[in-house]
């Protein structure tokens, strides 16, 4: 088990508002456990829980059990969580360096951080931006790069740490649907290769795609977990203020209409992924 | 020649080096730059040098002196051969060729971070500032036309400006140790610049010189500064 999460209640450092209460969680890996629910639900917070940095980074108090790796967080480092789980935020622009004057040179950031040796570097580097298939970015400038090709040269940069689990909180908040494809594309291909991975997103229509398991989490609590398709068809997910997925939205609306046996055979989960045209007759469903 | 000595020799040398590294037009920018502050020191010296009585012309209430006019010149020479000779260094020396070797002399990733950072920063100020103008202008605040309207314009802008980088900050914290940065041990470097021997002998050279001049300066051999 990459994650393991049991009662995990936590509160910021200042504050007696618990933000998260009592969660049970469980990444395996190669898996992609998706988290959604409504704003101040406390999924940036489970975000930064999952990934150790919350303490450890941030102060504030953690009680139950948050296992990462076969290790509680409580007994790591960040520099060492870091090894064990990457995390990606919203803002690509928050998580460059600075330093770096070449794509290539962002993505060596954190392993050179490691102290290890520059064929090791070289590596990782090569092995991240062939994952995330960005080679062609090596010499880019990481400040000069459209949004999407920024979150995914971020996302190379917390793979090149050989993380076995991945904390995405928002990855594709800031992009357009083209930058929001390649986010996904890049997280299904890293799931397969092994990679535990916990995706906090409010785009439904991506959680459809690349999900395995989806969390509802609600004032900080799970409200349900289960099998994506069983989730996102929750007709409670409105009520939490969730947006449902489009082919969630098409199946209810024909229901409703009384023609949910015309879409026996269709692949709705397809319409996230590209634009379709549906023709037919008056009354064809 | 006391007071001349020291930044006409510096000048030179500027100017020379400037010379072989084909940056003198370059060079115009930060040149034109020190001016406000050359014209500052050049009257202030001139008009008020206090205890001068060699008047130069009596301009009514006005009397400017050979004496300041000397010291506003001498001061003006300093400050040109500064500000070139930082010039000289900004134009011939790749930032991250700077920190790189830096780091490979042993300089800690935090005084490198904040350097880098530092250097780094200042464009994307300005490409946010420029951001933040545009949209206040697109909801009618006029930040053109006449200096008072450009002042005015400035006083939205910082508030935005410094709070949007504010609020960037813990999540730019959380992403340098989601990346190992506070890990122990040294860095790895990526490259060693090259370093040829008669780099190494000017190197020397020009800090055993700054040393010996300063030296014979303080025991009155050479008119220095």
């Amino acid at each position: 088990m990459s994650l393991q999460m049991r009662g995990a209640t936590y509160a910021y450092a200042g504050t007696k508002a618990i933000v998260l209460a009592g969660v049970d969680l469980d990444v395996e890996p190669g898996r992609v456990v998706a988290v959604v629910g409504p704003n101040e639900s406390g999924k940036s917070t489970l975000c930064l829980v999952a990934a150790g940095l919350a303490p450890a980074a941030i102060g504030g108090r953690l009680s139950g059990s948050v296992v990462l790796d076969g290790q509680e967080t409580a007994t790591l480092k960040p520099h060492e969580a870091a090894q064990r789980c990457g995390i990606l935020f919203q803002n690509p622009a928050t998580q460059l360096s600075g330093t770096s004057v070449t794509v290539w040179e962002e993505l060596a950031f954190g392993p050179r951080n490691l102290g290890l040796s520059i064929e090791e570097v070289a590596e990782r580097v090569e092995a991240a931006m062939a994952t995330l298939q960005i080679g062609s970015l090596a010499e880019r400038d990481p400040h000069r790069l459209s949004g999407g090709q920024a979150q995914l040269v971020a996302l190379a940069s917390v793979v090149a740490h050989r993380p076995t689990m991945l904390v995405l909180d928002e990855p594709t908040s800031q992009l357009d649907p083209a930058g929001t494809r390649l986010v996904g594309d890049a997280l299904a291909r890293l799931a397969e290769s092994g990679t535990a991975v916990l995706l906090v997103e409010h785009k439904t229509g991506l959680v459809e795609r690349v999900a395995d398991q989806v969390v509802l989490l609600v004032g900080g609590r799970v409200e349900t977990v289960g099998p994506a398709a069983t989730v996102l068809a929750d007709p409670r997910l409105d009520e939490f203020g969730v947006d449902p997925p489009p082919s969630a939205r098409i199946t209810r609306a024909l229901a409703a209409a009384g023609h949910a046996d015309r879409l026996a055979g269709i692949d709705l989960g397809a319409l996230e992924a590209e634009p379709i045209a549906a023709v037919g007759p008056g009354g064809g469903g | 020649m006391r007071g001349w000595t020291g930044p006409l020799v510096v000048l030179a040398m500027v100017v020379a080096t400037a010379a072989v590294a084909r940056i003198g037009r370059s060079m115009v920018p930060f040149a034109l730059a020190v001016i406000p502050l050359v014209a500052s020191i050049l009257l202030i010296n001139t008009f008020l040098f206090p205890g001068a009585t060699d008047v130069i012309v009596r301009i009514g209430p006005l009397t400017p002196t050979w004496t300041g006019l000397e010291a506003a010149l001498q001061a003006t020479l300093r400050v040109a051969a500064f500000a070139l000779s930082v010039a000289v260094f900004a134009l011939t020396t790749p930032t991250d060729d700077l920190l790189a070797d830096l780091e490979r002399r042993g300089l800690g990733r935090r005084g490198i971070f904040v350097i880098g950072a530092a250097i780094g920063m200042i464009p994307r100020m300005a490409e946010r500032a420029s951001e933040i103008t545009d949209s206040q202008r697109a909801r009618g605040l006029d930040t053109e036309g006449s200096p008072w309207r450009r002042v005015r314009g400035v006083v939205p802008l910082a508030g935005p400006l410094i709070i949007s980088a504010l609020s960037e900050v813990e999540e730019r914290t959380m992403a340098l140790e989601a990346r190992a940065f506070s890990a122990p041990g040294r860095r790895t470097t990526l490259r060693r610049l090259p370093d040829s021997s008669s780099q190494r002998v000017i190197r020397w050279a020009a800090g055993l010189g700054a040393i010996v001049a300063v030296a014979a300066s303080l025991a009155g051999f050479l008119p220095l500064p």
